[in-house]
């Protein structure tokens, strides 16, 4: 068991260099002189000689690469192009709101999916299970940034529940925290709900198919019970893996969602960056985002043995 | 991700019925089965009629006409008119031209790199690990943040724009691909073209290549439909498609700033993108079902 988890956790060290050494290149094997690139259209050549030597970009490429890698195995993403603060004190500015949409997001979307789509199974063929299944096509069809549009649209624009834009931190008072994160939340819950639904509803139909379960119903426990023991707990694996693998879509989806509803969060500091094209803040930002999504996976991994005591490795 | 065991093994597939309709030649009949391929294959036609014949019936999607700003929805302009006059109906007309390109060339070059790296990787179990811990690093890159970093560094053409969205996609056609190499190469018929002496080359042609087809077309098809979604989120972002083509993303991204006044220029390339992803999406569920009901496990 240990052995399992030391070695799960060794595994990811060459997924994780993987994404640091396709980070690196991007930059360095990219067409034309990258400095020139990120100084923009209207650079003199001044400012390309200062981002040349600001990244370091004159060394060998080997030299470059383990510098870099040094210096990030010490927690230093490098320094931001045109605001000359490092790019960590810049993240840890804007992590709040996102940590707080992502948290707010993935908590709904278990709420509602989870409940919906074992509904949908256990009445397969149901109205609410056509429903589900209608609701998960769509939800994959529809851009996250017009839905945002549509509820501004409707509930904030013509309803006037809500307000239409921004965030207000919750250490600032809860109701306002709460009224200013709902909209974003439904915006950016709708593909994940469908996705996640989607699964429930297939692996609760599967395990509602097996033996167990028609002898817990035999034995004249209740439906609730059937469901919530027997077919959920054995479903919860696959229903865990897609809510972990989602959590990708979710990452892309937080970008959209904080430029709609004007968030100052990483997604905005990451499209701001993008726009100025101050590489070191994109880099530290899409390592982050890739290691948050293998630590995520790995912990559910590990959460397997929780869930499924027949898994033993 | 770990292999886990569930207990419905090997037992509940070999009493699963598949539907007879697979092996059902008349088209006819099939599409009657499958009610979602018709309806989403009906949808589906009248986008890409739309998109070939629209732009020669529509007005010219980029003449300017300053009298006529942010005109709401109308009898002459029949989606209004955007900040520098130009009619909406001809623009998301034009722009369906750009997402249904975007979304074919995307899904036809990620599933044919993707389905090379893939057979190699299954068959050549040296090769075997690297390429798939290369695979399971890029998959862990979210996939609009890589796109949105690439584009950005190469300058946004329709080239690059294909190629950011691409990429990220690659993966999944391996994944998929080297699982179906995995479980067909241990296959009797495959054993036997090897000990007769087939060369290498011919038995990845001739004994693998065409068990991977039935799953690849299906994963084109949900890769065509987030291949458009990606491409409308770059273009409203700003970083897509040069904006002096009318994508929809590129649209709805003028109409932000004036959403609030003219919300019309948003919604009706939204309304557009979302039925034809819809379409996509829908096919893509019906030749699921339809090609190999197994298949569902593997996406």
């Amino acid at each position: 068991m240990i052995g399992y988890i030391f070695r799960r956790i060794l595994a990811t060290v060459p997924v994780m260099g993987v994404v640091a050494l396709f980070v690196f290149l991007m930059l360095r094997l990219s067409p034309g002189d990258p400095a020139a690139v990120i100084a923009g259209d209207y650079a003199t050549a001044e400012d390309i000689i200062r981002i040349r030597e600001q990244l370091g970009l004159n060394e060998p490429i080997v030299v470059q690469f383990v510098t870099w890698i040094g210096s990030l195995l010490q927690g230093d993403l490098g320094i931001s192009i045109f605001t000359n603060l490092p790019v960590t004190t810049l993240i840890g500015q804007r992590l709040e709101p996102t940590i707080s949409l992502t948290l707010t997001t993935i908590i709904f979307t278990v709420v509602v999916a989870v409940p919906l789509g074992t509904l949908a199974a256990w009445k397969s063929g149901s109205l609410i299970d056509r429903f589900v299944m209608l609701f998960s096509v769509g939800g994959f069809s529809v851009p996250v940034f017009v839905l945002g549009y549509i509820m501004i649209y409707v509930i904030s624009m013509e309803l006037r529940w809500l307000p239409v834009q921004g965030y207000k931190s919750i250490f600032d008072g809860v109701w306002p925290f709460v009224r200013h994160i709902i909209l974003p939340t439904l915006t950016l819950s709708v593909i994940f709900i469908a996705l996640v639904s989607r699964m429930t509803r297939a692996s609760v139909m599967e395990v509602l198919q097996e033996d167990y379960v028609r002898t817990a119903r035999a034995k004249g426990q209740s439906e609730l019970k059937v469901l919530l023991r027997h077919a959920l707990r054995n479903a919860a694996v696959p229903i865990v893996t897609v809510i972990g693998l989602g959590i990708a879509l979710l990452i892309g989806g937080v970008v959209v969602t904080e430029s709609v509803y004007n968030i100052p969060g990483l997604g905005r500091l990451v499209l701001d960056a993008i726009l100025k094209r101050d590489y070191p803040i994109i880099q530290g930002l899409i390592l982050l985002f890739s290691f948050v999504y293998i630590l995520i996976n790995l912990l559910i991994d590990l959460s397997y043995c929780f869930f499924d005591p027949r898994i033993r490795y | 991700m770990t292999d886990t065991p569930t207990s419905s093994g090997k037992t509940d597939e070999l009493l699963a019925v598949p539907p007879s309709s697979a092996s059902d030649p008349n088209l006819a009949v099939l599409l009657w089965r499958h009610p979602s391929i018709f309806w989403g294959g009906i949808l589906l036609s009248i986008m890409v009629l739309i998109a070939i014949f629209g732009p020669l019936f529509t007005g010219d999607p980029i003449e300017l006409n300053p009298i006529k700003r942010l005109k709401p929805p109308s009898g002459e302009s029949w989606f209004g008119t955007d900040y520098l006059g130009r009619d909406t109906f001809a623009r998301v007309i034009y722009g369906a031209r750009v997402s249904l390109v975007v979304g074919l060339a995307v899904s036809i070059i990620a599933v044919s790199i993707g389905l090379v790296v893939g057979m190699v990787s299954g068959y050549i179990r040296a090769l075997d690990a690297v390429i798939m811990r290369v695979m399971d690093g890029l998959m862990s890159i979210p996939g609009i943040l890589l796109a949105i970093a690439l584009i950005s560094l190469s300058g946004a053409t329709m080239m690059t724009v294909v190629t950011a969205i691409m990429i990220p996609e690659i993966p999944r056609v391996v994944r998929l691909v080297r699982s179906v190499v995995l479980s067909v190469r241990e296959e009797p018929y495959v054993e036997a073209a090897i000990a007769s002496g087939t060369k290498l080359h011919l038995v990845l042609i001739r004994h693998i290549l065409p068990n991977t087809i039935a799953p690849l077309i299906v994963l084109a098809t949900y890769i065509c439909g987030s291949a458009m979604l990606t491409e409308s989120i770059l273009g409203f972002i700003g970083a897509g498609i040069p904006p002096e083509i009318p994508s929809w993303g590129n649209i709805m991204s003028e109409g932000r700033t004036y959403f609030q006044l003219s919300p019309w220029i948003i919604f009706y390339p939204g309304i557009a993108l979302a039925i034809t992803v819809l379409a996509v999406n829908v096919v893509g569920d019906g030749l699921r079902d339809t090609l190999d009901p197994r298949i569902a496990r593997k996406m």
